[in-house]
């Protein structure tokens, strides 16, 4: 079990070395080294180290405020972090906006699901990145691709792709904007509450999709309080305290009172199998 | 029809997908008629049905058009109002609401409103007017781009203030509406004015006769078969091709529908206008002024509904978050709603311009606002931002052209006009407001 026992701050980390959490030798996807933010007179973050491997999901559990959607907004590049570095592909990279993170092949799939009600499924899924012909848009290609897209999620209860996003309900609006993340080639989804308001059909929905970005060999991570659907569908899980990274490591050395005592204490006297095989950073 | 089965595209047809408990159901449940109808048929039941779900489109303008007409009528002084001679007068008189109604629109998908365009379209008149002036005497073309020029810097100033210094557009352009107010009497002086109607300047000529020279009936024929075919031919070979691709695309017999529409539509206009109209020379043809505003709504309608710039001004309309988050520049985006807002209102000043034949203080740029206001929302845009076509303006507009029209015939005093005003307005805003309300979250 790898506590990281309030890490502190100042505590500079080493890219080359082994993982938090992954496997040994394999560079995970995106690495997070000493993350911090603030925001005015608010630290959010105090030297966050985050690992998000290939082909694994990573639940990032927390209570109400403890930098869960601040860490997930700085990856997306809409916060820009305070101090630590970011590395990519075992490549150092810099955050500074959206753009730079989708341009690494980074996308959001938010709780307020940051979908346009009054543009159709096809618009949507191709805002701010539309095909253009000859100068104008190109209708056919954008809804043939968003078509086969939302094919291969079996995504499938919508009347038409082209219906406003408006009509709707909860669990297809989710399903369009998880569609909408993976079209790009992304490498890793980072989904926001995806399960959050949904009925019992329309979160199943939602957690098989997720199965299939990881089996399409994604890196996902999935922000959720409802641990029933953490330990449905995470390979890994990573819990923030009040802005500090409390734990991190595979879910088989996690059972949910250990989660919830994380959560609220940032320790947990529960060892399930003790340290696993491939945590630890010490 | 072999294009029924991929309407639905993803293969659901209402038996598939058990659509259990979901808490969060759809904000509105009627989806629109033309991408689920397989026929036309089909497709008037499944309007019918979002028509009493409280989204009536463009019924209002339909109704409120028919009733114009009959009422006008039937009060008018010897049922003059459906004589030609009126008629073509409408069109002049409508052509500034509808262009000032397609510039308002711009901001109105955005959700703002810019208060001022009545005295900047004064502004853009008078820039136009001042430009032929004997002392100048530039091209016209020159002066007509100057006009709008002069409305899209006006906009880009206050679309700035807005966006960059986040203040409530209602102010900024409200402070507008008084600043080039003052700037228009400082200009012309307090009895001035900027006149068009010189018989010998010919850039005057051209100006004026914007509205007041007409097109020889044998061309405006040609000109109409070959916009029609033209624009029929699109429609037909676009809907045909989605439909030979197995995209969503509307029924044949609505596409055929609205090429004939178009059709009966321009051959009506033509037709009106091409009767003799004059009392004593005969007064023949389209007056210049209906293929501009034809080319306006063509060219703001590409932009908003093909271009990738459109796209984001609906995006930024209906969610500017998720227009932010999907890497739109939103106060960009903002601010050129502005600048297009302003520099389409210069081109109304244009228009009014020319139909006046002088700009003078006289122009009443508050009740223009309102009228532009009002003929936008009629027509069918969104007060809360997220809807709205260039169209809905041109609609409008004729809607509101129609009752300034039928009020000034019936020569009633001002104070009966401005309560005729006010209340128009109001029944606009009341649509706009009913289908908001039925379209809302269902609980």
């Amino acid at each position: 079990m790898d506590v990281m026992s309030q890490a502190s701050p100042d505590q500079t980390a080493h890219p080359g070395g082994t993982g938090v959490g992954a496997s040994p030798g394999e560079e995970p996807l995106l690495r997070l080294r000493g993350i911090s933010k603030h925001f005015g007179a608010v630290q959010a973050l105090y030297g966050v180290d985050l690992d998000l491997p290939k082909g694994q999901v990573t639940a990032l559990c927390g209570d109400n405020g403890a930098g869960k959607s601040v860490l997930t907004k700085s990856i997306a590049g809409i916060h820009q972090v305070d101090e630590g570095e970011i590395w990519w592909e075992g490549r150092r990279v810099h955050i500074r906006n959206p753009k730079d993170s989708a341009a690494l092949g980074i996308e959001t799939v938010y709780q307020d699901l940051a979908l346009a009600d009054n543009l159709d499924i096809v618009q949507n899924m191709f805002l701010g990145r539309e095909r253009l012909q000859r100068g104008l848009l190109d209708e056919d290609s954008m809804e043939r691709a968003a078509k086969e897209t939302l094919a291969s999620l079996r995504v499938t209860t919508v009347r038409s792709i082209r219906q406003p996003v408006a009509t709707l309900s909860g669990g297809q609006r989710q399903a369009v904007a998880v569609a909408k993340a993976v079209m790009w080639n992304s490498k890793l989804v980072m989904l926001d509450e995806p399960t959050a308001a949904l009925g019992v059909a329309q979160t199943r929905m939602v957690l098989d999709l997720i199965l299939r970005l990881k089996d399409h060999g994604l890196a996902v991570m999935v922000i959720s309080h409802n641990l029933n659907d953490v330990f449905e569908v995470a390979d890994r899980i990573a819990v923030l305290r009040l802005g500090r990274m409390v734990a991190q490591d595979s879910i088989s050395a996690f059972d949910r009172q250990s989660v919830v005592d994380y959560m609220t204490t940032g320790v947990s006297s529960r060892a399930v199998k003790g340290p696993s095989a491939d945590g630890g950073r010490n | 029809m072999s294009g029924i089965d991929s309407q639905g595209g993803l293969g659901a047809d209402g038996t598939a997908a058990p659509e259990a408990a979901d808490l969060t159901a759809a904000k509105v449940d009627i989806v629109p008629p033309e991408i689920v109808a397989g026929s036309l048929s089909q497709y008037f039941h499944a309007w019918w049905a979002r028509v009493r779900g409280g989204d009536a489109g463009v019924l209002p303008v339909v109704i409120a058009l028919v009733a114009v007409t009959v009422i006008f009528t039937a009060v008018s002084p010897n049922h003059v109002f459906l004589t030609p001679a009126n008629l073509v007068n409408l069109f002049d008189q409508s052509a500034v609401f509808m262009v000032l109604a397609i510039g308002e629109g711009f901001v109105l998908l955005l959700g703002e409103i810019d208060l001022s365009i009545g005295y900047v379209a004064a502004i853009g008149g008078i820039v136009t007017g001042q430009l032929v002036q004997p002392s100048w005497n530039w091209p016209w073309p020159i002066a007509i781009a100057g006009g709008i020029l002069a409305g899209a810097v006006i906009g880009w100033l206050q679309g700035t203030i807005i966006t960059r210094l986040r203040m409530p557009a209602f102010i900024v352009t409200l402070a507008g509406y008084l600043i080039w107010f003052g700037v228009m009497i400082q200009i012309l002086g307090t009895a001035g004015s900027v006149g068009v109607s010189s018989s010998v300047l010919g850039n005057q000529q051209a100006l004026y006769g914007i509205v007041y020279s007409y097109i020889d009936p044998a061309i405006s024929w040609v000109g109409l078969a070959v916009i029609v075919v033209l624009l029929g031919g699109m429609m037909w070979l676009r809907d045909a091709g989605r439909r030979r691709r197995g995209l969503v695309a509307s029924p044949i017999g609505l596409t055929v529908a609205k090429i004939a529409f178009i059709a009966v539509a321009g051959v009506a206009v033509v037709a009106i206008c091409n009767i003799n109209r004059g009392v004593m020379l005969p007064v023949i043809g389209v007056p210049w002024v209906v293929p501009l505003v034809l080319a306006v709504l063509a060219v703001w309608t590409i932009l908003l509904e093909r271009s990738q710039f459109g796209r984001h001004m609906y995006a930024v309309g209906g969610n500017p978050e998720a227009a932010r988050r999907a890497g739109i520049n939103v106060a960009l985006v903002r601010t050129m709603a502005f600048v297009l807002c302003a520099g389409t209102s210069g081109l109304a000043g244009i228009i009014y311009l020319s139909q006046q034949g002088a700009m003078n203080t006289n122009i009443n740029g508050g009740q223009l606002v309102l009228y532009a206001v009002a003929a936008a929302v009629i027509g069918g845009t969104s007060l809360s931002g997220g809807r709205g076509r260039v169209i809905h303006g041109v609609l409008g507009g004729l809607v509101i052209g129609a009752i300034y029209n039928g009020l000034y015939l019936l020569g009633l005093e001002i104070q009966w006009q401005l309560v005729i005003t006010g209340l128009v307005l109001l029944a606009a805003v009341s649509v706009d407001a009913l289908s908001r309300q039925s379209s809302g979250v269902r609980v």
